[in-house]
């Protein structure tokens, strides 16, 4: 149709340039030789570097990710070690507070037992005192008895018996 | 108007040509709406598919463009 | 037909096709194969976009990338998964040809989105070169690799023995119609997106419309960029599933 309607200038070329059938040598021959050379530069140059660059960074991601790991593992037993040492010191302390407490409680004990037997020494001496005071004082009991029996019998009229007024007031402090 | 018969009927069958396209735009559409729907229902799944849905629109497209060829070539070749 | 339309419409000027002509860089003479044309300056600077991405790039190989590297290295893994989740393990030794595929693709795509530029993927001469040669040489990969048990691609076997030899002549069709559908696929996306811009473009002659027109021109640019990016990974994302086919043709 556009040859027919066209003028003599661009008979030529078809109304559709994708169908004229002229060009197609010099476009395949051009596209050849381009995809020839982007080919050999993709494959020689480009792609290596790239696979090669990305490689590397995976490996290096890993290897960090691998570092980090180990760090982790690390704080992870010095935590175990400072709750370990944590734990030691604490027995240790309680170990300490027991040994003292034991201790004082032996001094405390020997102190007591120490304070106790000087009572019952003591205890034991003022008994005796007592006892000594207490004998004394029946004797004196006795002997006022039997003065004051003699001076009641001779103030009476009586004759001063002592051995009878002896005997009966003996009986009778002992009755 | 002094145009012949054959021209009016390139032009014609071009215009008549084109409606093909719309036939393909139904077909495109089809197909994402699909995979949409179906990705909305198992999300995880449709990241492994969108390459599956890009043949699928080809397939679908090619034809509309096809048709639109075949209006160019009634258009400026005939 | 550019002339009829002006003399019709007054100042509209349609030439949505003229981007796409092939012109000698130097001199008017006739186009042979050698001739130095847009099309070899197109393609050159795709070949420098490549080396700046891919090899300057990556040159400092620095361990936390900067922004340029890290395209590069994008690149090289989005390809590189795709070449492993889809063609399989064994496929890793065809991948420099994928990416050589995919990245010539993809920078001839985005330079063509450049205003005034040609854009060498529109031209099916190109993609048909591109899809005929990943065609035959997966084809004969396929018999090279599996020997004549490669055609039990075309004879599926969970399929009823009835309906088998249909499905056959099904399947043969549709493997000697890939090539096509993977060529005109590409150039026809190129094609169709910068004469839809050109048309758009030719509308914003006339004043009251222009805004529109721009705003329109705006909208399928942006449009024209995802299509770009998404029909070179359409085509190497197929070549791979060819690929595939050819390492193992048991469904």
């Amino acid at each position: 149709m556009a040859t027919k309607t066209s003028t003599a200038t661009d008979a030529a070329t078809p109304g559709m340039p994708q169908l004229d059938f002229s060009t197609f040598g010099n476009q395949i021959f051009w596209l050849v030789v381009t995809l020839v050379v982007i080919y050999l530069i993709l494959s020689r140059v480009a792609l290596p570097r790239i696979a090669a660059v990305l490689a590397e960074r995976s490996g290096t991601i890993s290897n960090d990710v691998a570092a980090a790991e180990d760090l982790k593992a690390k704080a992870i037993a010095a935590e175990e070690a400072y709750n370990q040492a944590l734990t030691d010191a604490r027995a240790e302390a309680a170990k300490i507070v027991a040994m003292t407490k034991a201790d004082m409680k032996a001094e405390l004990d020997a102190a007591i037992a120490k304070a106790d037997a000087e009572i019952s020494q003591k205890a034991a001496e003022s008994e005796k005192v007592i006892n000594d005071i207490r004998a004394s004082a029946l004797e004196s009991v006795e002997e006022v008895a039997k003065s004051t029996a003699l001076a009641l019998v001779s103030a009476l009229g009586g004759k001063e018996d002592t051995d009878a007024v002896d005997v009966a007031v003996s009986t009778e402090i002992k009755g | 108007m002094e145009g012949d018969i054959v021209q009016m009927g390139a032009y014609i069958g071009a215009g008549l040509a084109c409606t093909g396209m719309g036939g393909a735009a139904v077909g495109v559409g089809h197909v994402v709406g699909n995979f949409l729907s179906g990705a909305l229902r198992n999300p995880s799944a449709a990241a492994g598919q969108t390459a599956t849905m890009f043949i699928g629109i080809a397939f679908a497209e090619a034809l509309g463009i096809f048709s639109f060829l075949v209006a160019l070539l009634l258009m400026f070749a005939v | 037909m550019a002339s009829e339309v002006q003399s019709e419409g007054g100042g509209l000027v349609f030439q949505p096709m003229d981007q796409f002509v092939v012109k000698p860089l130097f001199g008017d003479g006739s186009i042979q194969w050698y001739t130095v044309t847009n099309v070899t300056l197109w393609m050159a600077l795709a070949v420098v976009a490549i080396v700046v991405i891919l090899v300057l790039g990556t040159a400092r190989r620095a361990m936390v990338p900067s922004r340029s590297q890290s395209i590069g290295e994008l690149a090289y893994g989005f390809i590189y998964k795709m070449v492993e989740d889809v063609a399989g393990k064994d496929a890793v030794g065809y991948f420099p040809y994928i990416m050589t595929l995919f990245m010539f693709i993809v920078c001839a795509n985005f330079l063509g989105l450049i205003p005034m530029s040609f854009t060498t993927t529109s031209h099916i001469a190109v993609t048909a070169v591109m899809a005929m040669a990943v065609f035959l040489s997966v084809t004969l990969l396929g018999f090279v690799k599996n020997g004549m048990s490669f055609l039990s691609l075309f004879w599926i076997s969970s399929a009823p023995l009835a309906l088998r030899p249909i499905l056959a002549l099904i399947e043969v069709i549709s493997y000697f119609v890939r090539p096509v559908s993977h060529s005109i696929r590409l150039a026809g996306n190129m094609m169709a997106g910068h004469a839809v811009i050109k048309v758009f473009a030719a509308f914003a002659g006339v004043a009251v419309i222009a805004p529109l027109s721009v705003l329109a021109i705006t909208a399928i640019y942006a449009l024209e960029i995802l299509v770009s990016f998404i029909q070179a990974y359409v085509f190497a994302i197929l070549t791979c599933v060819y690929l595939k086919d050819a390492l193992h043709p048991h469904h």
